[in-house]
């Protein structure tokens, strides 16, 4: 089994996301964006790729929306209501809440200014957002009975999300557009460490390094402080939600701590009710903000006025927020017109503007007269100031994430292509982690996890769970330069936790598969065990012994002095514990132990087991008997060969 | 698995406590205080009375005390209550009574359901030796902590009066004094069995109660944690208030659902979410508010049996609970209430309401609202609480919480409830406390109030009492369940309208049937007292247990296995064998065995084992050799063998010795339990290895 991801969207560029995961039988569609550079039909994802009849419904699982911009929502209503898709839709609480007013914004400056051909009508959004289901932060949402989805906080406007997907064993995080530091006002995203066979991540800053976000917020509050105190006026062309608040939330912190008593206005389309929103939202905002609920509500603008028409030309400095943004025309551009004329006055915006709006004109190079229409041109020369505060992660971030998630894979999306295979290659070389940039509707497949699924009996957890404690000796050379130092032969003692399962996987037919431990599993068969043991019995030439004895021993006087059968033993258990590197070698007085051998003192006069045949001087060899189970077989013929040895090399 | 109910509680605002004994942790279920008790305490004299009390004498307050212990001494124990027979002391809280018999010290997991069940947590949390993880929805943690901290700070008036408490046992708790009270009195301090006496507190401070909320994780609806890799933790709506939960508990070898007290379709917080509950082996069933409120039930329903749900599928099951008529019959309630309000209102008698159920409140805060507006009457409404205007404004918030209707305002960009508009066009004011400047100015009668505490013995109501209780047109709404005689008692005479009122407080009788045909247990607890209300047939699919207070009930295990995955790399290394008269495949494995997630994972391990390098060879062998079967084998192998038929050993064991002399000397020893193989060298011993293990089973 494989997870394919189709990526219809952003895909080795910053535009329309939307990719299409099939994983275990489940098809998901993570985003639905549109690409504004376009006209025709390439603005949209190409939604043929996923079903050729158009069987949506049965194509997809569901879809998954992260935030409510329009490269990430704005073929959505299209896509619902044109297409004819009726499955379910996820998005968080804030996307569900703030995008109708993203769609109609942009439907309106489509339709009403440019004329164009509507995509979709104010219906086709409401019809389309009684679909969507609105999920919690860390909620997990049960899809269906395998399809499992939960939202993390990304941080990238109030309600993103990334989102973490499961079926069956294979998970999947896509993440959306995130920030890894907190702002002003959104707090920094935030995700649990998961299991992951894959990681979508958005790469718009792929190989920059980016100042905190901090900096660039600094340099709009200090232009519009430099414009006001010069007596200016500022206009901040916005649409009714979204960035209107989040400057306005800054504007009103810094009035309030540089104690400015300049009006702010916001234009007739911006109105209070849309604050509603945010303040109802406020637990979706950073830390600090989300405090403020009780006692003043952040979104409670205190500084801020309504505007009336015929303040346009009112004397003194001011600040206004207008609709719509881009300034493609209505109270914007009538206030552009009037205020863009004097160098006194500043107009903010924002970092994208569609193509032939006037914001767009005025991005492209410093223009100082701007063609209103065929008859009209007008003189600008006011001060522009660019919003570059667009908050996506840097290359920093998205490593971070990567790293702290750890996922078999990662596929890079939302980037710009040289940008994005600088970014690859690292990920690659300094995490290991496999990973691929695709362009547009290409599909990348990758192996998913599965498990086997099976009963365990209660002993056999229980003995795989105790602790499994292996004393262990310090083999010489280990441990050379720590016996020198004391001068003595006590080698040092190891203990190891080696707790290992071990069980028989029983399968019976028509019965789940299920995990015994062994001492249950004759049990269970109701049959008896028959035990099958190895037994070896040898002489060692007494001589030698003797040799042994004034040899090596010779150091150790206690040893010595022991003489007759019974120092036999210990001397061999010296002998192993010198040639037998890592065993656990115990001596119990009667025999010696490792593992499962154990070696004896035979005294019989005919041992069953004495198959060698006797040395011919018999008076002087005493027998030794061992015993082993299979387990230790190559164990035990290496204990005997070495005490063998012994007796033969020195013959 | 073992359960222990300490407490069955009492109402809306005393919730049951239990404990739970699962997978080797013990989880603790809420931590809840019986406010109730404390209307065995007089509530501290307010200024109208005062003013009498000086005329009288210029004492201290000290010194009326000693003048109503003569009076109580002189008094017979079977008279009727009065106003006297109250302690005039600094209240003491009580805690639910078998919790300070057991050790809280070996609690691993306390999980609170409601804000009304976390009230005692401070007393726990300020323990040494407290250790548990304690887990609640965010909105219980954050309504939880205004709550106790709006009863610390009405506390403070007693201290403010009294002056501060010693630290010593207080007087009425001697036995002496006690033995002089009225026996209704002595019963709700020392219990029906006498044993309660030991559940008495001082109250915790506003320090404990910060301390207390540090150590609280807090959870989304639908969030997973995981307790000790083993319990997988999730709370999911119950519909009772905004935030309260009910939980799922998943371990490796059984699922349990914790059922507290639910409403299926609340007006105001998100419904009770039993899906998610479906499907569990076990449901600890803790709503017990068909308890309080079955005296008035028992003629108008009759018994219900499974009989005839038997006959009613799922769908029908489902369909029957979510049916509107208790919504509706809330609604009517609310109604009566409000043109009650309106009726004294119109006479220029006040209202008081000292209803502290949040969902409640600000339902009736919307309608009183609006059929103020209807009636075009122009009355202020005062909310009167230290806590109030931070509670008004967190309600609006929390879209995430509320129900359907309420979450479409979100989506409107309408503010979640009315209290915002309210506030905004100066119809709803709020203050801290009674004696705000800002009220004394804004003061207008009539007027309508609400403030706590429901007990009448706490906070800005007993001084709202104070002078109103006087005024026939004026009208006091208290919630019932509650023993209003005594509650009422140091405001008599009471002149003022009463107005008793229940609301729902979870899921009624008739539908504790079908909600279980829903969720398809294997085993359900029900409490003891629903024994007889709940009668189940043999035809139900699930088995039932009944626990009552302090009995311990030990549950069955389901399962005799746990669930076990296995990685894939694992598994593709096994080498199975086929018992072919037991139709079974088996294989020996070995690997590394986590906990995580509540499940059982193996994997296969840092190191390659010994097995892995070669074809790894049976260790355990059963079945009885066949001597023809192994000598023939072996001569296959190239090894010629002769059998020395029954010279056993050890003489007494019929053993049988196979000789090997061909190509090298070795031998075989065959018992009944056993064999033992004995060559001249590795090889040999490997090969006549070889050869037992095919005649034997072996794995």
């Amino acid at each position: 089994m494989a997870i394919e991801c189709l990526v219809l969207g952003a895909g080795q560029q910053v535009g329309k996301s939307c990719v299409v995961v099939s994983m275990n039988g489940k098809r998901i569609m993570f985003d639905c964006g549109m690409d504004m550079a376009y006209h025709d039909h390439r603005r949209h994802p190409d939604f043929s790729r996923i079903s050729e009849y158009g069987d949506f419904d049965k194509a997809l699982t569901c879809i998954v929306i992260t935030h409510f911009h329009l490269d990430h929502i704005g073929a959505l209503p299209y896509f619902t209501e044109v297409c004819g898709y009726r499955g379910p839709i996820y998005m968080t609480y804030p996307t569900k809440a703030l995008a109708p007013s993203m769609l109609e914004d942009y439907r309106k400056v489509m339709v009403e200014r440019r004329g164009e051909e509507e995509q979709f009508t104010s219906e086709h959004i409401v019809e389309c957002m009684k679909k969507v289901i609105a999920v919690d932060v860390k909620q997990t949402v049960q899809v269906d009975k395998d399809l499992m989805i939960r939202a993390y906080y990304a941080g990238h406007v109030l309600g993103a999300a990334m989102f973490y997907t499961k079926v069956g064993d294979s998970a999947i995080v896509y993440t959306g557009d995130y920030n890894m530091t907190p702002d002003r006002h959104l707090g920094a995203a935030q995700i649990d460490r998961l299991q992951l066979d894959l990681l979508i991540t958005e790469s718009t800053y792929a190989t920059t390094i980016r100042d905190s976000k901090y900096g660039r917020e600094a340099e709009f509050l200090k232009a519009v402080h430099k414009c006001v105190l010069g007596g200016g006026k500022v206009l901040i062309p916005t649409f009714a939600l979204g960035r209107a608040q989040e400057l306005c939330i800054l504007l009103e912190d810094y009035w309030e701590r540089m104690n400015l008593k300049i009006p702010i206005y916001f234009s007739s389309g911006l109105t209070m009710q849309a604050n509603m929103y945010y303040k109802m939202l406020i637990s979706w905002t950073s830390q600090k903000v989300k405090e403020t609920y009780s006692t003043r509500n952040a979104f409670d603008f205190k500084h801020v006025l309504n505007f009336d028409r015929s303040m346009i030309s009112a004397p003194g400095p001011c600040v206004l927020f207008a609709t719509p943004g881009w300034i493609s025309g209505g109270f914007s551009l009538e206030v552009f017109k009037q205020w863009a004329p004097s160098e006194m006055n500043l107009i903010t915006l924002p970092g994208y503007c569609a193509a032939g709006t006037i914001g767009h004109k005025l991005m492209s190079g410093k223009p100082s007269k701007i063609d209103l229409d065929k008859d009209t041109q007008l003189d600008v020369r006011c001060q522009i100031h660019q919003l570059s505060f667009s908050p996506h992660t840097d290359a920093k971030g998205i490593m971070d994430l990567v790293k702290f998630l750890s996922p078999k894979h990662v596929i890079l999306v939302h980037g710009e292509k040289p940008k994005m295979a600088t970014l690859k290659g690292r990920i690659y070389s300094e995490l290991g982690i496999r990973c691929d940039d695709p362009a547009n509707n290409e599909t990348v497949c990758i192996p998913s996890t599965h498990h086997v699924e099976v009963g365990a009996s209660n002993t056999f957890i229980r003995s795989s769970l105790n602790p499994n404690f292996n004393f262990s000796k310090m083999s010489s050379e280990d441990e050379s330069d720590s016996r020198l130092k004391d001068g003595k032969f006590m080698p040092w003692l190891q203990v190891k936790d080696e707790r290992a399962a071990e069980g028989i996987l029983v399968e019976e037919k028509g019965k789940r598969a299920k995990i015994v431990h062994l001492d249950e599993f004759l049990l269970m068969l109701g049959e008896k065990k028959h035990d099958i043991r190895f037994a070896y019995c040898f002489p060692i030439n007494t001589d030698n012994l003797e040799d042994t004895k004034s040899t090596d021993v010779s150091s150790s006087s206690n040893a010595l002095s022991v003489s007759g059968r019974s120092s036999w033993l210990p001397m061999l258990y010296i002998k192993l514990s010198d040639e037998l590197s890592g065993g656990n070698i115990q001596y119990f007085g009667e025999q010696i132990q490792v593992e499962s051998f154990s070696v004896s003192l035979c005294l019989k006069d005919r041992c069953p087991y004495r198959i060698v045949d006797s040395p011919p001087n018999k008076c002087e060899a005493v027998f030794f008997c061992c015993a082993w189970s299979i387990a230790d077989e190559k164990l035990a013929w290496k204990i005997i060969s070495i005490l063998e040895n012994r007796n033969y090399g020195t013959l | 698995m073992k359960f222990t109910c300490l407490s069955k509680g009492g109402g809306f605002h005393f919730p049951p406590c239990h404990v739970l004994n699962v997978c080797g942790f013990r989880i603790l279920f809420d931590c809840p205080l019986d406010l109730s008790a404390l209307t065995i305490f007089s509530p501290v004299p307010t200024g109208y009375r005062a003013v009498v009390d000086e005329k009288d004498s210029d004492c201290q307050p000290y010194s009326t005390l000693d003048s109503d212990c003569v009076t109580w001494k002189r008094q017979k124990i079977g008279k009727p209550l009065d106003a006297n027979d109250l302690i005039c002391a600094v209240p003491w809280y009580k805690i639910v009574k078998y919790l300070h018999l057991w050790n809280v010290s070996f609690i691993d997991v306390v999980l609170i359901s409601s804000p009304m069940g976390m009230l005692g947590l401070p007393f726990l949390t300020r323990i040494k030796g407290f250790s548990a993880k304690i887990y609640a929805t965010e909105v219980t943690a954050r309504l939880g902590q205004l709550m106790m901290e709006d009863l610390v700070s009405m506390h403070m008036e007693f201290r403010q009066f009294y002056g501060p408490e010693g630290s010593t046992f207080p007087r009425w708790m001697e036995e002496e004094e006690l033995d002089l009270r009225p026996s209704a009195l002595r019963e709700v301090v020392l219990g029906k069995d006498g044993a309660e006496l030991g559940g008495w507190m001082p109250l915790y401070s506003a320090a404990d109660v910060k301390h207390c909320l540090q150590k609280v994780q807090t959870l989304r609806y639908a969030e997973e944690v995981c307790y000790n890799g083993k319990l997988v933790i999730k709370a999911f709506s119950s519909g009772l208030e905004i935030g309260t939960c009910n939980w799922s508990i998943n371990g490796p070898k059984r699922d349990i659902a914790f059922i507290s007290s639910s409403i299926f379709v609340p007006a105001h917080a998100m419904s009770f979410d039993y899906h998610a509950l479906q499907g569990k082996d076990i449901v600890l069933y803790s709503d017990l508010s068909s308890l309080d409120t079955m005296e008035g039930i028992e003629d108008g329903y009759s018994f219900l049996t499974t009989d005839s749900f038997s006959t009613l599928s799922w769908e029908e099951s489902a369909q029957s609970l979510l049916n509107t008529s208790e919504h509706l019959e809330e609604r009517e309630k609310l109604y009566y209430l409000c043109s009650c309000a309106a009726d004294s209102l119109k006479a220029s008698g006040s209202v008081l309401i000292p209803i502290n159920r949040l969902g409640t409140f600000i339902q009736l805060l919307e309608q009183i609202s609006a059929s103020l507006e209807s009636s075009s009457l122009k009355v202020p409404i005062y909310v009167i609480s230290s806590v109030a205007e931070e509670l008004l404004a967190y309600t609006n918030v929390i879209p995430e919480w509320l129900c359907k209707e309420r979450q479409e305002k979100l989506f409107s960009g309408e503010p979640l409830f009315a209290h915002v508009e309210l506030i905004k066009d100066n119809k709803l004011h709020v203050f801290p406390t009674v004696h705000s400047p800002k009220l004394l100015i804004n003061w207008q009668e009539p007027c309508i109030v609400f403030c706590p505490h429901w007990c009448l013995r706490l906070g800005p109501v007993v001084h709202l009492l104070h002078r109103w209780s006087g005024d026939p047109n004026s009208l006091l709404v208290l919630e019932s369940g509650h023993d209003a005689q005594l509650a009422l008692l140091p405001f008599q005479p009471m002149e003022m309208k009463v107005l008793q009122c229940s609301f729902l407080s979870g899921i009624k009788l008739p539908k504790i049937l079908p909600l279980l045909n829903v969720l398809q247990p294997k085993i359900t607890l029900l409490p003891e007292d629903l024994r007889q209300k709940v009668r189940f047939t043999n035809v139900n699919p699930f088995s039932v247990f009944h626990y009552s207070e302090n009995k311990t009930l030990i549950i069955p295990s389901l399962k005799d296995s746990s669930e076990l995955e296995i990685a894939t790399d694992l598994a593709f290394q096994f080498q199975w064998r086929n018992l072919k008269h037991e139709n079974m495949n088996i294989t020996r494995l070995k690997g590394e065995l986590h906990v995580a997630h509540g499940k059982h994972w193996l994997h296969s391990g840092n190191k390659p084992s010994k097995s892995n390098s070669s074809k790894s060879r049976p260790l355990l062998h059963w079945g009885t050799p066949d001597l023809e079967t192994l000598l023939s084998i072996l001569s296959k192998m190239g090894i010629n063998a002769s059998v020395e038929q029954g010279v056993g050993v050890e003489g007494s064991k019929k053993a049988c010795i196979v000789h090997v002399h061909d190509p090298k000397k070795a031998l075989i020893e065959i018992g009944d339990t056993g064999t033992v193989i004995s060559a001249v060298d590795e090889n040999l011993a490997s090969l006549i290895f070889e050869a037992m293990d095919s005649i034997l089973d072996g794995i």
